[in-house]
């Protein structure tokens, strides 16, 4: 058991043909991911072959090109795309993916206009597509799935669910949690940008209902006040995991920009130190550091 | 991206909206002829800086004179006079800091005989996912103070994308502002204005405070600030021309030219990290360990040797730089090539502070080998808190 994808799940790409798509296709497939086609507008018809630098299980494979996401569906079932689009044209893409009722839509893709990612998340409404990111790393379920572009060998098979803001952080609550020998359930990066499709909570409940996940690390930012309306959401839930929390930007001045769109200080509940309050009179055990998150997590599951 | 005071409302009279008639001054400009160009009899002399808090700020100069960034001047010789005070004089508000900001461009605008002051601004509200209006009566102050003190006071309309802009979100406005009648209708025509502007032009927060009802019962823009979403900038060129970089820092304009994201701060430990969220939290944890970091560099996800060298100028060329960690957790990018790239430039740029590197992820043992057989001094870390200890140990004897 897992969340969102196993290795059951077949994928495409839209945005194949490009750099990162094939960079992050050749990784996936390598990984053990089902792909099953991908999909570049004006290159339907041909057929996409992985590199020769590609890793050593994804070399010679071979999938099929479509000009839309329904084509490709004629061809397998696809339950899930994961977008490599450019930012101008990302929310394009999503929109289609919606169209076609594709499950699960993973965009990669940063720097998408906010207001682009308005009327997708508009059309989310109501809809059956589940958006993950934009902006994001993607998710895995260790060796079985992997969708985006974390390194997969970080990652073992275990009982830790993982979501989180960031990239690069979630990666360190992974080796944390791969050293300190609990590995992974599902590990799902919801990413930086301030309008996006699945948020904390949305992840929190599927981990909750997954007998396969025994602990949960969640990991924000400084912004928006989704860390607080989770820790609420976890209090008042009936069903209760170990829980480590952390967010990042205790020492970021306030109403500067850092990196992520999402990621500024505007006063009121969004503040680090707001978010860390909310966390800990839900029950949640706050990492004092970046470095020991799966430190607190070990000592949790001891007590 | 923010806009002057003076750019953002010739951007909302090319749409339509009511905003006095004004004349900017530059370096070398006549004021006194500008000025003359005005209505009058009264003249709003304002400095253009990106910051607020300007009419209750002061000047570091004296010769600017003891007034704010604002004064009310009461013939062109007046306006052109206190223009000539305030232009290359350093104005420091609430929200500049210590060291204030010069102000290269004047604003003169045809003053306005105020009846109520009201507050109005649409932004991207993240919790909902649609561009909302927030407006309130208690206009010309401290909107977030408003929100503590006086909530009730405040009504957010959101605006559902598939719709726009609606009648029923503007009775909803003006209901909010306490307007009736025919001010209610030019609410409306406002506030329509105002959506179709922010859609357009990719705005991610547009504030009209004041917005003020005029003795005449006319409705009138008194000030507006304009914040671009940088992502969209792409497909407005208008709007990047715009652009003033005197107003931004200037590491940070060079760091966005190779691609870096780069926010200068008060410490002295220069970090280099790679992703959003790790160099804040290896921010966060210099903290813990009781220094300061003197900057955010996030060098994205594919930092090449070109791109880590010239993070590294960067960084060195920030005379409060004591001591260097960089934290790299290398995912796709592999450890050893990230060490190759951080020997390169060391090499090039020179080394006068300690500097710590702590690699983890794909390759690490590769990369560590290369930088521990590179001869520099460069002093490997573990994890994430040895690198901590290290580097403030290190700064701090």
């Amino acid at each position: 058991m897992s969340v969102l994808i196993d290795r059951n799940t077949q994928v495409i790409c839209q945005g194949l043909t490009g750099s990162q798509g094939t960079f992050h296709t050749e990784q996936a497939i390598a990984y053990g991911t089902k792909m099953v086609g991908g999909v570049t507008p004006g290159k339907g018809g041909s057929t996409w072959t992985a590199g020769e630098a590609s890793p050593d299980r994804a070399k010679g494979a071979e999938l099929p090109v479509f000009d839309t996401v329904r084509e490709a569906q004629g061809h397998a079932r696809v339950d899930a795309s994961v977008i490599y689009v450019p930012p101008a044209f990302a929310a394009d893409s999503i929109l289609e993916a919606i169209a076609a009722e594709v499950p699960l839509i993973v965009c990669i893709t940063e720097g998408i206009p906010v207001l682009d990612m308005v009327k997708v998340r508009r059309a989310l409404d109501g809809s059956a597509s589940r958006l993950v990111g934009p902006n994001c790393p993607g998710v895995i379920t260790p060796d079985e799935c992997k969708i985006g572009i974390m390194p997969g060998h970080i990652h073992r098979d275990g009982h830790v669910g993982i979501v989180s803001r960031s990239g690069t952080l979630t990666y360190e609550a992974v080796h944390q949690t791969t050293m300190a020998g609990l590995g992974q359930s599902t590990c799902v990066g919801i990413g930086g940008d301030p309008v996006k499709g699945t948020d904390f909570i949305d992840v929190l409940e599927l981990f909750l209902a997954d007998d396969d996940t025994h602990s949960i690390i969640m990991i924000g930012e400084i912004g928006g006040s989704a860390e607080a309306d989770a820790a609420r959401f976890l209090a008042s839930n009936k069903v209760k995991k170990p829980t480590v929390g952390f967010i990042a930007g205790v020492t970021a001045p306030p109403g500067r920009r850092m990196g992520h769109a999402g990621a500024i200080v505007s006063g009121g509940d969004d503040t680090a130190a707001a978010k860390i309050e909310a966390m800990k009179s839900a029950g949640i055990a706050v990492s004092p550091t970046p470095a020991a998150m799966g430190r607190t997590l070990l000592e949790l599951l001891r007590k | 991206m923010n806009i002057h005071e003076y750019q953002a409302k010739q951007l909302l009279k090319e749409y339509g909206a009511p905003v006095a008639d004004g004349a900017v001054v530059l370096p070398g400009d006549k004021p006194e002829a500008k000025a003359k160009e005005l209505p009058g009899p009264l003249y709003v002399v304002k400095a253009q800086i990106h910051a607020g808090g300007r009419g209750k700020g002061h000047f570091k100069e004296a010769s600017a004179g003891e007034k704010g960034g604002v004064r009310l001047a009461k013939s062109p010789a007046e306006a052109a006079e206190f223009a000539r005070q305030m232009l290359g004089a350093t104005l420091v508000t609430k929200q500049t800091g210590e060291a204030g900001k010069v102000v290269n461009r004047i604003y003169i605008e045809d003053g306005a005989d105020i009846e109520t002051e009201l507050y109005l601004s649409a932004l991207v509200d993240r919790g909902t996912g649609r561009v909302a209006f927030i407006a309130s009566t208690e206009g010309g102050m401290n909107i977030e103070e408003v929100a503590e003190e006086t909530p009730e006071k405040i009504i957010t309309v959101d605006i559902d994308p598939a719709t726009g802009f609606m009648p029923h979100h503007a009775r909803s406005i003006a209901k909010g502002l306490g307007l009736a009648g025919p001010q209610a209708k030019d609410c409306a025509k406002l506030c329509a204005t105002l959506y179709r502007a922010f859609i357009d032009k990719d705005m991610s927060m547009l504030e009209i405070n004041p917005l003020i009802v005029m003795k005449n019962g006319a409705l009138r823009v008194l000030d507006a600030k304009m914040g671009f979403d940088s992502n969209a900038l792409m497909r407005h060129p208008d709007i990047v021309s715009l652009r003033d970089e005197t107003e931004e820092d200037p590491f940070e304009v060079r760091a966005a030219e190779f691609d870096l994201s780069y926010v200068k701060l008060d410490g002295n430990i220069g970090c280099m990290v790679n992703g959003a969220g790790l160099a804040m939290s290896t921010m966060d944890i210099i903290k813990h360990y009781g220094a300061e970091p003197a900057n955010f560099l996030d060098v994205g996800g594919g930092a090449t040797k070109e791109k880590v060298t010239e993070a590294f100028k960067i960084i060195t060329s920030d005379p409060a730089v004591k001591g260097i960690l960089v934290n790299i957790f290398g995912g796709i990018m592999r450890c050893d090539v990230i060490a190759a790239g951080v020997i390169a430039a060391v090499k090039d740029v020179g080394l006068q502070v300690p500097l710590v590197v702590r690699l983890e992820g794909t390759n690490v043992a590769e990369g560590k080998k290369l930088l521990s057989e590179s001869g520099l001094a460069i002093t490997p870390a573990d994890d994430l808190e040895d690198a901590a200890a290290k580097i403030v140990k290190a700064v701090q004897g």
